[in-house]
């Protein structure tokens, strides 16, 4: 997945005169998760460029640039140093196309290395979905495989409105065949990874793979889960929502989010008023717990496990 | 003499024009006779609108509006001293460099009218960023801009302006530190006005404001406020350097907040009558317009011409805001994305009550 973002940066690139790719350690490192490596000896320090660290600065800086219209793809080294931004993402450039009728864009990216998974330290292992997800005029998506990675960004970069990347920093090393392209459905759309009649079991991030996972053990025991990558978190696919649910008539959402006010919260009112005559069973949430990010050796007691989904859907399709 | 007001102690500022409108000794002026009395006349209109718009909210025609009296030279001085090209990012106080700058006042007002937010105003076509309401975030803007007008390679620059609170927040840090960096071509003018609300300048921050320059290592000049000529000069010079490609500079401004923070702001809670007294012999239009009579650049006769224009002038801007009604409904969604999302149509037509 590093490397299909890395193809993602590099192209907007190499297309677009106008894009810019600046914060903390993206430039001469190439980045601690080495998402940018290579991109500033190729296209020079005055495109690819480290800032000092400042990420409420260099928001503010995109938002500027913005006016000026440079497309700015900013990286916040992790999720929980995304913070000191917040005022300008939700203040500015939330908000700027609203203020201008239109007339100022704010095509920005926020690469965001997120979620936990990897037994990082503190402040290293947020999910902040729901604060984006929760602001009006910010789109938000998290790729799950590599190939969703290049095309997520690549469409978030040509997007004219502002939208948050978020990357599973425990997919970052994952790999996956076929041909990088922009080609597919745009922010928005979210796709059906495994087919199944007997509940829907709804994800994103580094919760698919454990997703699937726990459908191929169902399988095994003859319960058929149809499995869904939402991708997009803002605007989430309703559509997909509603049809799934009306199709098996059960749901599980799972996300490593806390769950209150999570996007199981969302998945669960959409089912509810969109499909409610065909819910066989209540929508079940499987999620982190509503408490700090856990240390690395509980980890694995906080994130959503293979076992934890299977359970859950159990429990739904035996109500 | 009276003594100045309390925040401008320290560092003896940049002065052209003494308050009782004599000329510093030696002091070279360079400009023309019609520059200096645009400097006076737009003084002079600011004032009038400024307590135009008071009265408009007293009436009930305007939401909250925050008044600049005592800074028509700080914002006039410096707007002037900018070319067409250059661009501005401001707070929310700024209307005298907006009427400088060319926007037009009827839409800017829309923002206190509370018919849009940020400014219904183009920000691209007039060069001057919208209204900008959250402490100092529009100065890391103006820094990214000129980061763009240096990758475009414009001999242009970009000023802001925010005040002596602004500077303790961390943006205007963050935003200082970015700019000698990344050696952007931008202004950033503090109007120190003694007075953020109702915590003075000397609760707010103890060193001083253009001080902190040189820890970002560029220059910072300290200029008196209330001096149109020395603030058209100093920025004049600092938007000259940031062209050239020579960075940004650090521009305090000592000025004085005549009025309240704004219209919902009681001032006799926390400041005595008598500062403001005392602060109204630094008045910044009294001592230019002493100084322009006294050289016979303007008259008595052209002075009244003016005061009779200026009222026309406010007049069709005060019947321009109360034509203002409230926008249609469909606005609220019209501009949240490029295009919207299914979700947000079906809300569209929900609050449409379709």
């Amino acid at each position: 997945m590093v490397a299909a973002l890395n193809a993602a940066l590099r192209d907007a690139l190499e297309e677009d005169p106008r894009v810019l790719v600046f914060g903390e350690d993206v430039g001469r490192s190439g980045g601690v998760f080495r998402v940018t490596d290579g991109l500033q000896a190729a296209f020079g320090s005055s495109r690819v460029f480290d800032t000092p660290i400042s990420e409420a600065g260099i928001a503010g800086a995109a938002v500027g640039l913005a006016f000026g219209g440079w497309r700015s793809v900013v990286e916040m080294q992790f999720d929980a140093f995304s913070y000191p931004a917040l005022e300008q993402i939700v203040d500015h450039v939330a908000k700027m196309r609203e203020r201008t009728r239109g007339r100022v864009d704010m095509p920005i990216v926020f690469r965001i290395p997120a979620f936990g998974g990897i037994k990082g330290k503190e402040h290293h292992g947020e999910s902040p979905e729901t604060f984006y997800v929760h602001t009006a005029g910010l789109k938000v998506v998290a790729p799950s495989t590599a190939l969703d990675a290049y095309r997520l960004l690549r469409l978030a970069i040509d997007d004219p409105d502002p939208v948050m990347v978020l990357e599973p920093k425990a997919r970052y090393w994952s790999k996956e065949d076929g041909e990088l392209t922009v080609e597919g459905p745009g922010i928005g759309v979210g796709r059906v990874l495994r087919e199944g009649d007997a509940c829907t079991v709804f994800s994103y991030g580094a919760m698919v793979a454990r997703c699937l996972e726990a459908a191929e053990l169902l399988g095994g025991d003859g319960v058929q889960a149809r499995v869904v990558d939402l991708r997009s978190l803002s605007p989430l696919d309703d559509g997909l929502i509603e049809g799934c649910v009306r199709e098996t008539g059960r749901a599980v959402v799972v996300h490593e989010a806390p769950r209150t006010l999570g996007l199981g919260a969302e998945v669960a009112a959409i089912a509810m008023e969109r499909a409610f005559d065909f819910l066989e069973a209540p929508v079940a949430r499987v999620t982190g717990w509503d408490v700090p990010y856990p240390p690395a050796a509980l980890e694995h007691r906080y994130l959503p496990s293979v076992q934890r989904i299977v359970a859950a859907v159990r429990r739904t399709v035996a109500y | 003499m009276t003594t100045p007001p309390e925040h401008w102690h320290g560092a003896a500022p940049l002065q052209l024009l003494a308050p009782d409108g004599s000329l510093a000794d030696g002091a070279d002026i360079e400009l023309g006779d019609d520059e200096l009395r645009a400097m006076l006349r737009w003084m002079m209109l600011a004032r009038r609108l400024d307590r135009e718009c008071i009265a408009l909210q007293r009436q009930g025609e305007l939401t909250v509006y925050p008044g600049f009296e005592g800074q028509e030279a700080a914002q006039v001085g410096s707007a002037l001293a900018l070319r067409p090209d250059d661009m501005v990012f401001p707070t929310f106080r700024e209307l005298a460099a907006a009427l400088v700058r060319g926007v037009d006042p009827v839409q800017y007002l829309a923002y206190h009218r509370g018919t849009w937010h940020g400014g219904p105003y183009d920000p691209r076509a007039t060069r001057f960023g919208p209204i900008c309401i959250p402490v100092a975030t529009q100065i890391p803007h103006a820094v990214g801009f000129a980061m763009g007008q240096r990758l475009d390679q414009r001999a242009a620059c970009t000023l802001t302006y925010f005040g002596d609170g602004s500077a303790s927040e961390g943006d205007f840090h963050e935003a200082a530190n970015l700019a000698a960096v990344f050696e952007a071509p931008v202004i950033l003018f503090c109007q120190n006005n003694g007075w953020a609300i109702s915590v003075p300048t000397a609760d707010q921050t103890v060193g001083e404001i253009w001080r902190r320059a040189e820890g970002y290592g560029f220059p910072g000049v300290r200029v008196d406020g209330n001096d149109v000529l020395a603030v058209h000069r100093v920025t004049k010079e600092a938007a000259e350097r940031a062209s050239s490609g020579d960075g940004p500079t650090l521009i305090e401004a000592l000025t004085y907040r005549i009025g309240a923070h704004s219209t919902a702001d009681d001032p006799g809670r926390y400041r005595d009558d008598d500062e403001v007294e005392s602060a109204r012999a630094f008045d910044p239009i009294a001592r230019m317009r002493a100084w322009l009579v006294a050289r016979g650049v303007v008259d008595d006769e052209l002075l009244a011409a003016w005061d009779e224009e200026i009222e026309a002038d406010v007049l069709a801007i005060r019947e321009g805001v109360i034509e203002q009604g409230a926008p249609p409904t469909e606005w609220m969604f019209d501009w949240t994305y490029a295009a919207p999302p299914p979700g947000l149509e079906q809300e569209r037509q929900e609050a449409l009550g379709g």
